[in-house]
């Protein structure tokens, strides 16, 4: 503020800049404008479910539209833990094939490769719920499902007959729909490591696997827990295919071979049924739920995000 | 010459990137607890020269070489010296600082846990050893649980060194290592080289003539892929043999 005048008043006011300000000021409020209208119409809506069911409507089971009796517990465990399994399945599979597209793979090998796991975002979810249908559950029912029961059958999480459609099969379907993702923010991220920390780590005696495993991984563990997230926030609002091969029914059971539910399953299920004022708003609660529930997933992970990466922000600006 | 045995031993070595051939028939031979710098205009192949000790150019696609690089007799490429044995022999420091996004610790016990070369309750000794060697630890006794990352840029720089000394080599490859550092801090680097060559073998490859005249005991002038000459240092840049030589080191051309 030493400076007697600001830059801009030596050539005169401008109408244009002026102008351009105030629309780019207007665009760029609207998103989250958006957002907040979306949650109060949220929350308008689900009042009378909230009013009639209080909090109770998180953790009680029954699900009766006849009686309009609702609770949403089933529906809130399902979509946690068919993502939940998803990740399980998703994270190794997908980390591992950006450590191979950049570490390890012949380089002529590594675009086609790519390509093609990016691909498979390109595919419509109801197509993964069709092949989910006719062509995974078969197999894991004559392949999978067996000797599963076989080895971990006395665990509580493989228990009971297996029908098909199922939280694990849920669970598979998601986890193919978010490797992609993962794997190709992680490319990009473990592209970004500088070459000077692998080579540090091989001129120290480190085997490529090893470099891999203790610089450059470490390096961009911020950006692979992003890539991580961002997955998650794709499958916990992931609906058709989930829907089409997870069996929809309301209970909990610690089972994967057990059907669930999850709470976008249930909202594109049920609207067109929800006869009643109630039967909507506790639909809409449930949207509500997973809103906030998803909001709440990004906002920490970008929490974390951001705290890993201001860390290591500080080192690289001394380079 | 050192009428010692020399440590490492270059015999005709060519290296080509893909079509393009960087070094042409390298005879040289580097004697032992001394500094050796390798001079040169960019471009002239003396990074490649390092890099191909320690084997670094392994992972380059499209490298390949004849000829043949000797440490202590044994070819540095014999099948069943593996390049993970060599390298623990032979450290290397970079021309930027390059500590990992660990502590200042485990940046120095890196190599060490990496090798099993210490049991777990000999590595602090170990740490600060190297750290001491490196000249650093009166800087960072109390902040080794820091990231590396947050020292200053010489400090980062001999935070390498320590890293590099921890796995206990026989010969420490050094290229530019003050090209990115201010004159202080590149002044210390300097003592510490000279302090250094009491217990390693040092090759330093550098930009700097000055530089190489100030710490090196031989140095060894390359231009366009060929070792022009090696000798003394005191005689390389008081009594060049070769017009190119002299040419370089009085600034006439590089």
């Amino acid at each position: 503020m030493s400076s007697p005048e600001p830059r801009w008043t030596l050539r005169g006011p401008n109408t244009g800049d002026r102008a351009y300000r105030v629309v780019l000021t207007g665009l760029a409020l609207v998103l989250p404008l958006l957002i907040l209208v979306l949650f109060a119409q949220l929350v308008v809506s689900a009042l009378p479910a909230i009013a009639k069911f209080g909090p109770s409507f998180l953790w009680t089971s029954t699900w009766d539209p006849v009686a309009e009796v609702y609770g949403a517990a089933p529906m809130i465990f399902g979509t946690l833990a068919s993502s939940f399994l998803a990740l399980l399945i998703a994270i190794p599979l997908a980390v591992g094939v950006a450590i191979f597209l950049t570490e390890f793979a012949p380089r002529w090998l590594r675009q086609p490769v790519a390509f093609l796991v990016e691909l498979l975002a390109a595919i419509p979810s109801v197509v993964y719920g069709l092949w989910g249908i006719f062509v995974l559950i078969p197999f894991l029912r004559a392949h999978v499902v067996p000797p599963l029961k076989a080895v971990l059958g006395w665990t509580p999480f493989f228990q009971g007959a297996f029908y098909g459609n199922s939280l694990l099969a849920g669970g598979i379907i998601l986890a193919i729909m978010v490797v992609p993702y993962i794997a190709a923010v992680s490319r990009e991220v473990l592209l970004a490591v500088p070459s000077s920390q692998r080579e540090a780590a091989l001129a120290m005696g480190a085997t490529r696997w090893e470099a891999v495993r203790s610089a450059v991984l470490p390096y961009g563990r911020a950006g692979i827990i992003g890539a991580i997230i961002l997955g998650l926030g794709r499958s916990l609002g992931e609906t058709m295919a989930v829907t089409m091969v997870i069996g929809n029914r309301h209970d909990i059971g610690l089972s994967a071979l057990q059907p669930a539910y999850t709470m976008a399953a249930a909202i594109a299920n049920e609207f067109t049924e929800a006869t009643t004022d109630m039967y909507l708003s506790a639909l809409f609660e449930v949207g509500l739920i997973l809103f906030i529930i998803t909001v709440a997933v990004n906002a920490l992970a970008r929490l974390l995000i951001w705290r890993v990466a201001r860390g290591a922000a500080v080192g690289s600006r001394a380079l | 010459m050192s009428a010692h045995h020399p440590v490492l031993q270059s015999l005709a070595y060519n290296f080509w990137y893909g079509a393009t051939q960087a070094l042409y028939g390298i005879d040289l031979a580097v004697p032992r607890h001394a500094v050796t710098a390798l001079i040169g205009p960019s471009g002239c192949g003396k990074t490649t020269f390092l890099r191909s000790i320690n084997r670094l150019h392994d992972l380059t696609p499209g490298a390949r070489h004849t000829g043949d690089i000797r440490l202590e007799d044994t070819s540095v490429f014999a099948s069943r010296s593996d390049p993970v044995t060599l390298r623990r022999r032979v450290g290397m420091v970079f021309q930027r600082p390059n500590p990992f996004p660990k502590t200042v610790y485990d940046n120095v016990a890196y190599g060490p846990r990496l090798n099993a070369l210490a049991p777990d309750r000999e590595l602090p000794d170990r740490v600060e050893r190297a750290l001491r060697r490196a000249a650093l630890w009166d800087e960072v006794r109390d902040r080794l649980r820091e990231p590396g990352t947050s020292l200053s840029g010489g400090q980062q720089q001999r935070l390498c060194i320590a890293r590099a000394l921890a796995n206990e080599p026989d010969v420490l490859l050094m290229d530019e290592p003050c090209s990115a550092l201010d004159p202080i801090a590149t002044q210390r680097i300097e003592e510490l080289i000279v302090e250094l060559k009491q217990s390693y073998t040092i090759v330093i490859v550098t930009h700097n003539m000055q530089q190489a005249a100030r710490v090196s005991d031989y140095t060894g002038f390359f231009y366009l892929g060929r070792l022009v000459e090696f000798g003394q240092t005191e005689q390389v840049f008081t009594r060049p043999a070769d017009e190119r030589t002299e040419a370089y080191i009085t600034g006439r051309f590089g």
